[in-house]
């Protein structure tokens, strides 16, 4: 039974339980004379909720943890001796699945018979053409043990979800005739529904906590597996980047970090002037009907993604730099450069910067102008010697804010400022930031044993780690300073 | 600063000179001060907005031929000799010629064609006024053939696409000097496309197949459309919509209106304000170390990326909806608790619908977000090649699919230009999207939104 009619059937039990318990109320209270605690559509809220909710959640909880079981089995009974040389269990294990797959299309298309599969042997028939005429292409013939492994993993799914079948039915039925049987005029049916939405409040608020856990505990399970097959020292201190798919790969993060920090500080370089002057004119000196104008189209370049950034970079920009200052300066002829990313980056990030700003420079108390300007000062002394410091805490936690987007920007920078992993000061050079060897590391086949995949979470966790931190010390600057008007 | 109490006091030597309007040197040093700072304010603003205007005009100039494509229209004669061998018109003997055994037809065409329009140029043989044809054209004429069997004999009137580099010559793409150097199209061909525009076989309109067709490989431009990319995103922000829209408004809920000021609240607030400012990447991270490599999710599907991307707007959310339970005054609660409502009665029963143009205005804000972030899905495996459209929901969830602003990426990784304008197009087609869903979002704004 497919997972979308238990899901239905569960759902239907459900709502036929919400008529029955609201009936079943209505008609105790009637028999015995007796005022029902709850109005009655409560008491079929209730059986709902009862007969719904857990069997739904077991669903989810069996689907998540079904393969992983099933494999972690087929995977320990695999002998050694079929994992080709050099090469990981995992990848047998991917094999597993898709001639497991390709058996369910061979039943499916060709009309084959369960018994007929049962006697199929690996090393009688030839189960790759077989396979390859319903479409699943396998890159070699297929060991007997690989074979029987599959056999056994397809025989295992299909009992797995007819007990899952079973099992959540069950649940959503027992549940649910236990709760129609509770009812009695004096239950308290609002509490009990009513505690049962706020448990479902709760779970769906600890939502954000478990994707916490999940990307921490993910990063540092698979970078303590990086650094089992690399050394950490190595990692954090070498100054070569240089992965080989064949081992042998030196992956240095230093380059990276260079070249992440080296974009951010060209696009912090843009951002921030542009960006507070933009807070400042707009805050200060503009008209009403300007500032309705401008600060909704600049923050229009807030609502772009990155992707757009991305093939501005790649199309317009790029080609422009490396044509006009960068080869008749003789300083490279790459049309994807650090300038070319940090400055669409730059764009980028203006809005973030100007809309921090504004709501931090609008937040300084007007007193403090009226002082300014009774002393005699110009507007832009005002500003420049009595704003702006007073303001600063503010636009230093907004800078920090922007230098975290910066860092973790990924689009434009695999975009815009290329592949080449080196530590050099020509900003006109390609060079590479630690998001883009992420993408590049992990996209594509990869194998999961390797440093040079694994690689990518060490990075990742990095990137979590500095992003995290900016912000945390962002936000904390900007409370402390929010504080001192209040 | 003190220019009244220098006059009073007369301590600066010659400002009792003049009148007082008359500015010193140093008020005009000031004043000049004050005028470049202003100018420098306003130049920022005007930087800002140029920005938006030459990236979104960059883009523009672009991609919009993208929407238009060149057409030729050949006279292709079904012939029975090729298509049907043994004449018996049986669908699964037809069924097994491949397209290589239908470009022959549409090259005897494309012969046929020249010849009645009187057309004859120096140094073009049969197969290079075939190249003016795109690779894709054979693959529509054997569908056409298999739908219509009787029509093996007939001569039909096919629109076919033209080549890459013949529609790039009418966008300005390709000129006869660059043809020159060109290995895929010689100047020849491009005087052959300008006497078939002459003779009307040759035309260029709108390209519909740009929104409906699939993606194509790299030596057929011409024919890659979005079909499958605006499909899959359709069904992530589906998903995206069923999870994080129940997910987030219960979340905001608890949160706003029933939590009690302990150690886990404070945990779940720091946690949704971290998780609004984690790099995208690093969801998908996430989404292939737990939804693909634990969970056994299979790659490039829309149900895995339509769950990253709900955890990724899950803080948009729950920050919107947190706002606009907010601006519900207490004095809606305290009535319904007055009159005897429950806790929960009083919230859901009144609060919550009052709040709800504001939830639905940050939920498509949220959606917008999610519909163009790229950098996770490229980790989950959506920048695979697929041609294949995905099924209908909820079996398609699981089919491998692409996304719009994935599709953008992979164009942009191809080597022929042609691509760059095909991702160009598909931005404007992403912004237009984009743009909607804003312009739905403050439209429900203006309308609902209620003052206290």
């Amino acid at each position: 039974m497919s997972v979308s009619i238990i899901t239905l059937i569960v759902l239907g039990i459900a709502v036929l339980g919400f008529f029955l318990g609201r009936q079943r109320a209505l008609s105790l209270s009637a028999s015995s004379g007796k005022r029902l605690h709850s109005l009655p559509g409560y008491y079929g809220q209730m059986v709902f909720l009862f007969a719904a909710v857990p069997a739904l959640l077991l669903m989810t909880a069996w689907l998540f943890m079904q393969p992983i079981l099933i494999e972690g089995r087929i995977s320990a009974n695999i002998p050694d001796s079929v994992i080709p040389e050099g090469g990981a269990r995992s990848l047998v294990m991917a094999d597993v699945r898709r001639i497991a797959g390709g058996l369910d299309a061979l039943i499916a298309d060709s009309g084959m018979t369960e018994t007929a599969l049962d006697q199929m042997r690996a090393d009688e028939t030839d189960v790759r053409s077989q396979l390859g005429n319903v479409g699943v292409a396998l890159g070699s013939d297929v060991p007997v043990q690989v074979f029987e492994a599959a056999k056994e993993y397809r025989a295992s799914s299909k009992t797995g979800s007819l007990l899952m079948s079973i099992a959540v039915l069950a649940v959503c039925g027992l549940f649910a005739a236990w709760s129609l049987l509770r009812i009695s005029p004096d239950q308290r049916a609002r509490n009990v529904s009513e505690g049962f939405v706020l448990a479902l409040l709760v779970g769906a608020s600890l939502v954000a906590i478990l994707t916490t856990v999940g990307i921490v505990t993910s990063l540092l399970f698979e970078t303590f597996h990086f650094f089992k097959l690399y050394p950490a020292r190595e990692f954090f201190f070498s100054t070569v980047w240089n992965p080989q798919f064949r081992g042998g790969s030196e992956l240095g993060i230093l380059p990276l970090l260079w070249g992440t920090l080296y974009v951010s500080f060209i696009a912090l370089l843009l951002a921030v002037p542009v960006g507070l002057m933009i807070a400042i004119y707009l805050a200060e000196y503009a008209s009403k009907a300007m500032r309705s104008v401008a600060k909704p189209a600049i923050e229009v370049l807030a609502g772009i993604p990155t992707i757009v950034y991305g093939l501005f970079a790649l199309i317009t920009v790029g080609p422009f730099l490396r044509d006009w200052l960068a080869q008749p300066m003789g300083l490279g002829n790459s049309s994807s450069s650090v300038l070319t990313a940090g400055l669409v980056m730059g764009i980028m990030l203006i809005p973030f910067v100007s809309s921090l700003s504004d709501d931090i420079i609008n937040a300084v108390p007007q007193s403090m102008r009226d002082g300014s300007f009774g002393l005699g000062a110009t507007k832009s002394e005002t500003i420049r010697q009595v704003i702006l410091p007073a303001a600063l805490p503010g636009v230093v936690g907004a800078v920090l804010l922007a230098a975290s987007r910066a860092i973790g920007e990924t689009m434009i920078v695999v975009m815009g400022a290329g592949a080449a992993a080196k530590l050099g000061l020509n900003p006109f050079e390609a060079m590479t930031t630690v998001t883009v060897k992420i993408v590049s590391q992990l996209t594509g086949d990869t194998e999961f044993a390797s440093p040079e995949t694994l690689v990518a979470f060490a990075l990742g966790l990095t990137l979590f780690v500095f992003t995290l931190g900016l912000n945390v010390l962002a936000l904390y600057i900007v409370r402390k300073y929010r504080e001192q008007y209040e | 600063m003190t220019d009244a109490t220098a006059n009073s006091t007369g301590g600066t030597p010659g400002r009792n000179a003049g009148s007082l309007f008359d500015k010193d040197p140093r008020t005009r040093k000031r004043n000049a001060a004050e005028t470049r700072f202003r100018m420098m304010g306003l130049a920022a603003v005007i930087f800002g907005v140029l920005c938006l205007v030459g990236l979104l005009g960059s883009i523009i100039s672009n991609g919009v031929s993208a929407f238009s494509q060149t057409f030729i229209i050949v006279d292709v004669f079904l012939d029975p000799a090729k298509l049907d061998k043994d004449g018996d018109r049986d669908p699964d003997k037809i069924a097994k010629v491949t397209t290589f055994g239908y470009a022959p037809l549409i090259a005897t065409a494309m012969e046929q064609a020249m010849e009645q329009a009187n057309i004859s140029i120096e140094g073009l043989g049969k197969k290079d006024a075939a190249e003016l044809v795109s690779k894709e054209a054979p693959a529509q004429l054997r569908n056409y053939v298999l739908n219509n069997i009787d029509e093996i004999g007939e001569t039909v009137r096919f629109k076919v696409l033209a080549s890459g580099r013949i529609d790039g010559y009418y966008k300005g793409r390709v000129t006869m000097a660059s043809a020159e150097l060109d290995r895929n199209v010689s100047p020849a061909q491009l005087q052959l496309a300008d006497q078939l525009k002459a003779a009307g076989l040759l035309s260029t309109g709108f390209n519909w197949q740009f929104f409906t067709a699939p993606d194509a490989s790299d030596t057929r431009p011409e024919a890659a459309g979005l079909g499958v990319a605006i499909l899959g995103s359709l069904y992530m922000m589906i998903i995206v919509l069923v999870l994080a829209l129940p997910l987030g408004v219960a979340a905001s809920v608890y949160l706003e209106e029933f939590a009690p000021q302990n150690w886990l609240t404070d945990a779940i607030e720091v946690n949704i304000a971290n998780l609004a400012a984690v790099p995208s990447i690093v969801f998908g991270i996430l989404g292939l170390a737990i939804f693909i490599n634990m969970a056994g999710l299979p790659q490039s599907a829309p149900i895995v990326g339509g769950l990253v991307l709900t955890l990724m707007t899950l803080p948009t959310i729950i920050i919107a909806t947190r706002a606009a339970l907010k601006a519900v005054p207490p004095s809606i609660r305290d009535a319904a608790l007055g009159v005897g409502a429950s806790k929960m009665q009083s919230v859901f029963h009144h609060v919550l619908p009052l709040a709800a143009p504001g939830i639905l205005t940050g939920t498509i804000i949220g959606l917008a977000q999610a519909l163009g972030e790229t950098a996770p899905l490229l980790l989950i495996g959506m920048v695979a090649f697929v041609r294949e459209f995905p099924d209908g929901p909820p079996d398609g969830f699981f089919d491998p699919a692409s996304a719009l602003p994935v599709q953008v990426y992979n164009w942009t990784q191809r080597g022929d230009p042609a691509f760059v304008e095909r991702a160009s197009g598909a931005i404007i087609v992403l912004l237009i999207f984009l743009v909607c869903m804003n312009a739905l979002a403050i439209v429900l704004r203006r309308r609902f939104e209620r003052r206290w």
